[in-house]
């Protein structure tokens, strides 16, 4: 199993499309850097403003956690699209490419190629909250330096920088379960049909419809909000709040594991029924 | 002091042994059927092949040759019937009996953004096998590819796509080799290869192949066993030899004075065999052995025979076959 995740993972490493996410992040992280680096004082100062008026504000906040957060809050939301990219495209690409005919007629049963393109996908998604965490955090706390962090969510709340890594490092963890949730969503649809775009348009569409969904507050919707793994997947915010609600959090893993294993098991099954024809 | 041995006394002297391997069946299909919806691509198949064989399945496009390989290597499930590769059942032992088959099914489709090296190490490596340097250059040799080992496969032609598919079926040096269409795109020179290539591997390394060809002559040349199927369904297996020499040859003679030799063949027995006489040309058909007596009978009745020219005999038959004339 283990070779057969190495060889996905050369698969998907030596192609150019792997890396638009890599490139989004590394276009895109530095260039908020660089805003905040020059306005970063401006910024603050509006979001304090209030604080100001009550409090006296000392100490450097401008700091990489904060900035780290903004990212991490901001970005979140679009790295999903970049997941789809490669995971609409680990099957039906296959079968775009006639390469299925290559793999499957090889001595390994349907399921282990399917999971280990599913282990794969999974470190692809890794690899890219890795880049997006170290590129976020990482190289805001060398620019901007270390500092207590001031989280806004409705009341205003401080964390000590002391009290930081281990809230980031869970929020991370968190989210990469929330993005291997949206991964199995595209490997879904791309075990459904042979075309790569196909799978990458249609998960993106669902997310989006999703996203509207848990966006409109009406009470015909209350039912099913608790089940939206868009919803869920936010719950990462929960570690920054000074006592974590640890039942919402194991609710929102229960939900979105839930979630990756129906998506996976679908998959499975039509992997396995699947004539190729391509 | 010599002994004279009879042929069924040599027979029955041959250690079973050695005929069990020869008779020893390495595919054995039995009602092998595929719908998809309403459409039968394969009704009821039946066939054998045995060790060593060089097979040729034959058909015309659509006949359901494709469907019916892909049914052989589980690509496609059958809708009914079985399948078994070396005496063992195909739907439960599976990958046991393709950690011995390779094959090239239809066009030769690689990772393109990979190097031709790349792609057969990593094919390599799912089928477990030696993925060693030296391994790799020894096949990329063999197809004539290796001077390009490190140039991504899309920068291949379609020859050397083929070629490469060769080498990722035999690399793991299975006993059977399935070739759908292998000379497909191959320049002449490159399909006189591949046909030696078969010849070799069926002779000296003694392998079975399972050969979909539309090539007709070259199946003629290559191939010991074929079977031909129309519509899903079969219309004849045997031997090549034997079912080619069944039938009687189109024989063109090119004679030098087409109006002599009208008015002596057809006051001879031979005009029973004549079929056209056209441009100095006589159409006979012939079984073989009669070829030399209507020459013989031409010179010595004083009509110059310029040239003989038969048919190729297994593209009539092949014609008559599928058209559902025998």
């Amino acid at each position: 199993m283990i070779t057969l995740i190495y060889i996905e993972l050369q698969k998907i490493f030596k192609r150019w499309r792997t890396y638009i996410g890599f490139l989004a992040i590394g276009v895109l992280v530095p260039i908020i850097q660089i805003a905040l680096f020059y306005e970063g004082d401006s910024f603050v100062n509006g979001m304090t403003r209030r604080l100001q008026d009550t409090f006296l504000v000392s100490g450097n906040l401008l700091n990489g956690y904060l900035i780290g957060h903004l990212i991490l809050n901001s970005l979140i939301i679009h790295i999903p699209f970049l997941i789809v990219l490669v995971g609409g495209d680990l099957l039906a690409g296959e079968a775009t490419a006639g390469t299925y005919r290559l793999l499957i007629t090889r001595p390994v049963s349907r399921f282990k190629l399917l999971l280990s393109k599913f282990f794969a996908g999974s470190i692809y998604t890794a690899s890219l909250l890795l880049f997006l965490a170290i590129m976020s955090l990482g190289l805001s706390l060398m620019i901007f330096g270390h500092g207590d962090l001031i989280v806004f969510t409705g009341k205003i709340l401080i964390f000590s920088q002391d009290d930081l890594l281990w809230r980031f490092a869970l929020a991370y963890g968190f989210a990469l379960i929330g993005m291997i949730t949206v991964f199995s969503l595209s490997f879904l649809a791309s075990s459904l049909v042979e075309n790569a775009i196909g799978p990458i348009v249609a998960s993106m569409s669902v997310i989006i419809v999703l996203f509207i969904l848990s966006a409109l507050q009406f009470d015909f919707f209350e039912a099913i909000r608790p089940y939206l793994f868009v919803i869920r997947m936010n719950d990462w915010n929960k570690f920054f709040s000074y006592n974590i609600d640890y039942s919402t959090i194991w609710k929102s893993l229960e939900i979105l594991i839930g979630h990756i294993l129906v998506f996976f098991g679908i998959a499975a099954y039509i992997f396995n029924k699947k004539d190729i024809l391509s | 002091m010599c002994k004279l041995i009879f042929s069924s006394d040599l027979s029955s002297s041959f250690p079973n042994k050695f005929r069990n391997i020869l008779e020893e069946l390495i595919i054995e299909v039995k009602n092998l059927t595929k719908k998809f919806k309403n459409f039968t691509a394969v009704n009821n198949l039946d066939l054998n092949v045995h060790r060593g064989d060089v097979f040729c399945f034959l058909g015309p496009n659509g006949a359901g040759k494709s469907t019916t390989i892909r049914m052989l290597l589980s690509l496609i499930k059958p809708t009914k019937g079985s399948i078994k590769i070396f005496g063992k059942d195909l739907s439960k032992h599976r990958n046991e009996i393709l950690r011995n088959v390779g094959a090239i099914v239809e066009k030769p489709d690689f990772y393109l953004y990979l190097t031709a090296y790349k792609n057969l190490e990593l094919l390599g490596k799912i089928n477990r096998c030696d993925v060693s340097k030296s391994k790799i250059f020894e096949i990329l040799e063999l197809v004539g590819l290796e001077s390009r080992w490190n140039s991504k496969v899309k920068t291949y032609s379609h020859g050397m796509k083929q070629r490469l598919g060769i080498a990722q079926a035999l690399l793991h040096n299975p006993e059977l080799i399935i070739l759908d269409e292998p000379t497909t795109g191959l320049d002449p020179q490159g399909m006189k290869e591949v046909r030696d290539l078969i010849t070799t591997l069926s002779r000296e390394k003694n392998k079975t192949i399972f050969l979909s060809s539309h090539l007709l002559s070259e199946v003629e040349i290559v191939a010991s066993r074929m079977i031909i199927i129309n519509q899903g369904i079969k219309k004849v297996e045997g031997d090549v030899k034997e079912l080619l020499n069944s039938e009687k040859l189109n024989v063109k003679f090119e004679v030098s004075d087409i109006k002599v030799a009208k008015y002596i063949i057809e006051t001879s027995t031979w005009a029973n065999a004549l079929i056209q006489l056209q441009n100095n040309v006589a159409i006979f058909s012939l079984s073989e052995n009669e070829v030399a007596p209507v020459n013989k009978f031409l010179v010595e009745k004083g009509v110059e025979v310029k040239a003989i020219i038969p048919s190729r005999s297994l593209e009539e038959y092949f014609l008559k076959i599928t058209a559902g004339e025998i």
